[in-house]
């Protein structure tokens, strides 16, 4: 019987359910944070969700009047409240008791240490671990800029003008502010948590229990909210590109060529600040790169993915030499491996250092490859394992992405260059995306219900 | 005869005559120099610190070298009498001391400019204001960046166990017995207490420090500046001094070791078997508390772990070596179909990377998030590999890049190594299975011009 465990990824990150309560103002970044490092979990395979309590509370209370809701002494609204939290932590405890959660993010102000205990022996009753993520806050630009950005755009305001909003919002956040208790030092001793004061320019650490806490206190620690953007583009069309070959270490073809000079223009008429250069080791993005004229770096973990034995075959050769493989791809294109190769769930594994980098950065490009980029592209974009490997990258095209309020904004930028199109969508059962493949063949292989190897 | 490229280190220059290459797979850690500077009271963890730190610097690539002042004390004043020399009153004695710490920071101006060195680790106690604000100037000066790394601690049990751990047996107590030198030391740190400032939230406020409170339950860290200190802080907050043990141990003799091929994803033979039930007995004799087992994930260390009878987990980043187009080759077979990039394999056995595979350095890469889990784990098991257990051995015995690849890993032979005082101690238990000798000594003669003779000098027997 064999005795290996089920892992995510490599290591078992936890073994009991981790529960994370966010503590702060308004405000202060919590939600921000809490949708950020959802993503961030869930990209590298860690089931998470954010339950975020003003959204239950806006399903409750339908239509949002005034800052006067929040009034500590509004016995009425406090009981809503208090519903509000309950009903969240329902939910939550059915997620990670039931749905198969790893983490949940309880993203709530829970200014009080009467609130945090009341959650902490909700999570103990229940077998789930605490990590407290407090936001500490007092620069009144950063907080106005927050303003602004996120609560003016909230349903709560949508029949308010900016001022009226403005005012009425920051009215809410002094209804908070006698009672906050913040995480203390002696008084909490024994709670696990980071504390961040100043959108990260100090952090206070106490008592990390477990590898999970060890990365979301790495990760915390490494973002920042200073504006910035990040292009993604992949090398210019190779020589193997246009023979309809996979994988392989082939140089530019003569379109390729033309792509990393319109690239070098593009970037030169961006007048982008301290621009950052990333390529893999292959040829094809360090000669694109080249054409840029601005140093760059090169990653080995930015490598296209190795297709092990199929490596530099072109798709009718896969289907001719490994039709089951082909097929069982297809089944699960995210956490099928090539014989001798990689998943894209391993390449999620290697770009995960290249992640935490790009979080540290300012402006960047990043010229790299098909698998990769869709890689990349779904941790900034929140996709799906299922979504992430059919995600569209087309050759010489550059995808420029501005963190905004919660999420990023996409421009793509095609740079007027042919290229061949090397996307190939889930087939349908049974139907075959290339002409000159046997159908009913595919179709019988597909239906091929086999175990998945992973070996 | 066709040229062979150089498959590792692509170095290209780009239009401003800056080379663009990185060392393999690791970006550019830091542009600038960065001096991390040790603070706190005697008998604080801070040379423990400074030592484990500098192994993993240097184990990831980042060339570090430790300053101990207490060193350049120990030079400067042949024998040590007794604690009056740290009184604060002691003209004389601060004198000496101020100036060994003059020595010592231009030895690392020496280390930076000349010797290539990125990171130096100031190990002294820098328990006053005073001292801090002129190493912030010779830094700003010299163009460096600094890095605090404060310990505070106030259990008195931690205290008195790392005295008798370090301080007892250092050389300023040689012709003192125990309980005298105790007592001498602890006297030392009431002269420094008089003195010391802690880093503090407000004055302090803009420099870049960490400070670690009672052996890591809490942590303050202020203005993370770049890439390197966020390592650094991230690796600090990771280790713990709670004594364990780390067994080592390559997967039972392979189908393909018999035979002398490399690589592969092989069974185990009849005597790796053997071994695999010998290692679970020995495991089971050793009655580990709370053992975690790790493995690859391929077939061989798999079979081998299957035999303990624990739960266990497998590690892709624990794969061995990829040799790309010298997978499952004899040495033999390389020598006749790859003759010059098995030259240039002994010539740089570190850097060299397989064509379509993997370098002794792309190993360290991948293995660093296994060597940050081993270092927040307590006792483990981790079956692997032998360029794997190489990677791993180096790190945890600081042997150098050149080292590291001939280092004897041999089948069916576990290391037990326990972290003690300053570095590990290290047991060598063999189960006594016979196997195939699979280690290759590096030949005289590395030049692609050799003979095959030369070459296959020191493969080992095989059937």
């Amino acid at each position: 019987m064999p005795w290996f465990v089920l892992s995510f990824h490599n290591i078992c990150m936890t073994n009991c359910p981790t529960l994370i309560v966010t503590v702060g103002l308004p405000a202060r970044g919590k939600t921000y944070i809490s949708k950020k490092l959802t993503r961030y979990l869930n990209w590298i395979g860690v089931p998470t969700r954010e339950f975020n309590v003003g959204q239950y509370r806006r399903e409750c209370v339908k239509i949002y009047k005034s800052f006067e809701f929040f009034r500590p002494d509004n016995e009425e609204g406090l009981k809503i409240r208090q519903q509000c939290a309950s009903a969240a932590l329902n939910d939550v405890r059915q997620y990670l008791a039931d749905k198969g959660g790893q983490v949940a993010v309880f993203d709530a102000t829970n200014t009080t240490r009467e609130r945090r205990g009341t959650i902490t022996a909700f999570a103990e009753q229940n077998g789930f671990k605490v990590f407290f993520v407090e936001s500490v806050c007092e620069d009144p630009e950063v907080i106005a800029e927050n303003i602004v950005q996120v609560k003016l755009g909230s349903p709560d305001y949508t029949n308010c003008n900016t001022e009226e909003a403005m005012e009425d919002f920051k009215k809410r956040i002094k209804c908070y502010e006698n009672s906050y208790e913040t995480l203390d030092e002696v008084l909490d001793r024994d709670l696990s948590y980071i504390k961040i004061m100043d959108v990260g320019r100090r952090y206070l650490v106490n008592q990390v229990q477990d590898h999970i806490q060890s990365r979301i206190v790495y990760y915390l620690m490494n973002i920042h909210i200073t504006p910035r953007s990040i292009y993604l583009c992949r090398h210019g069309e190779s020589d193997l590109n246009v023979k309809g070959c996979i994988g392989g270490d082939s140089g530019l073809s003569p379109r390729g060529k033309e792509f990393a000079n319109y690239l070098g223009q593009f970037i030169q008429s961006q007048e982008i600040s301290d621009l950052k250069v990333w390529t893999s080791q292959m040829k094809r993005t360090i000669q694109t790169a080249e054409a840029v004229s601005v140093p760059y770096e090169q990653w080995k973990a930015l490598n296209e993915i190795d297709a092990g034995v199929c490596e530099e075959m072109m798709y009718e050769e896969i289907q001719q030499h490994y039709p089951l493989e082909f097929a069982m791809r297809d089944q699960d294109k995210y956490r099928y491996r090539y014989p001798k190769g990689e998943s894209y769930e391993d390449l999620v594994q290697r770009l995960e250092p290249v992640i935490m980098e790009l979080e540290r950065q300012e402006n960047i490009l990043v010229v790299c490859h098909q698998a990769i980029m869709r890689c990349l592209l779904a941790y900034f974009l929140d996709k799906t394992a299922e979504e992430l490997p059919y995600l569209k990258c087309p050759l010489h095209t550059v995808l420029k992405l501005t963190p905004v309020a919660y999420g990023c904004k996409v421009e793509s930028i095609y740079l007027n260059v042919d290229a061949v199109n090397t996307h190939r969508d889930r087939p349908e059962v049974g139907i075959s995306t290339y002409s000159h493949t046997d159908t009913d063949f595919v179709a019988d292989l597909v239906n091929i219900r086999g175990n998945l190897c992973y070996a | 005869m066709q040229t062979t490229l150089f498959t590792y280190q692509a170095c290209t220059v780009d239009s401003y005559g800056l080379s663009c290459f990185s060392p393999a797979s690791v970006p550019q850690l830091t542009n600038s120099p960065t001096l991390i500077v040790m603070v706190g009271l005697p008998a604080r963890g801070k040379t423990y610190i400074s030592k484990k730190l500098s192994r993993y610097l240097n184990w990831i690539g980042v060339p570090t070298k430790v300053f101990n002042l207490g060193q350049y004390r120990r030079e400067a004043v042949q024998s040590y009498k007794n604690f009056e020399f740290f009184r604060p009153d002691n003209e004389e004695a601060m004198q000496i001391r101020r100036a060994c710490a003059t020595n010592a920071l231009e030895d690392v101006v020496i280390y930076f400019s000349k010797e290539h060195g990125q990171v130096a680790v100031f190990d002294a106690t820098n328990t006053t204001r005073e001292r801090r604000i002129s190493i912030v100037s010779f830094s700003k000066e010299k163009g460096y960046k600094v890095f605090f790394v404060e310990s505070i601690c106030d259990d008195p049990d931690i205290i008195a166990q790392n005295i008798t751990e370090v301080k007892v047996s250092s050389p300023d107590y040689v012709n003192c017995d125990k309980d005298e030198a105790q007592a001498d030391f602890l006297k030392r740190i009431e002269c420094y207490k008089q003195t010391y400032v802690p880093l503090d939230d407000e004055k302090d406020r803009h420099l870049s420090y960490i400070k670690i409170f009672n052996v890591g339950s809490r942590y303050l860290v202020n203005r993370v500046q770049d890439h390197i200190q966020s390592r650094i802080v991230y690796y600090l907050m990771n280790i713990h001094v709670t004594p364990r043990s780390i067994f080592l141990s390559r997967h039972g003799e392979s189908e393909l070791n018999l035979l002398g091929r490399i690589g592969g994803d092989s069974g185990l033979s009849p005597r790796g078997h053997k071994y695999a039930t010998a290692l679970g007995g020995f495991i089971k004799g050793q009655h580990i508390k709370d053992l975690k087992v790790w493995t690859s994930h391929m077939k061989r260390t798999i079979q081998t772990a299957e035999h303990l009878g624990i739960p266990y987990e497998q590690w892709k980043a624990l794969n061995e070596i990829d040799a790309g187009v010298c997978e499952e080759l004899t040495y033999e077979d390389i020598q006749e179909n790859h003759p010059e990039e098995f030259a240039l394999r002994d010539q740089d056995k570190y850097r060299y990377r397989y064509p379509k595979g993997e370098s002794y350095e792309d190993l360290v890469h991948r293995l660093e998030p296994v060597i940050m889990e081993l270092e927040r784990q307590e006792n483990v098991l981790v079956v692997c590999h032998q360029a794997v257990m190489r990677c791993l051995l180096a790190y945890l015995l600081d042997k150098t890049a050149d080292e590291l690849p001939y280092l004897k890993c041999p089948l069916h032979t576990v290391l037990k190594l326990t972290p003690v005082a300053y570095g590990c101690r290290v047991e060598h238990i063999c189960l006594n299975i016979e196997a195939v000798n699979t280690h290759r000594e590096r030949p005289g003669n590395v030049d692609i011009t050799r003979n095959p003779e030369e070459a296959l000098k020191t493969i080992p027997d095989h059937f």
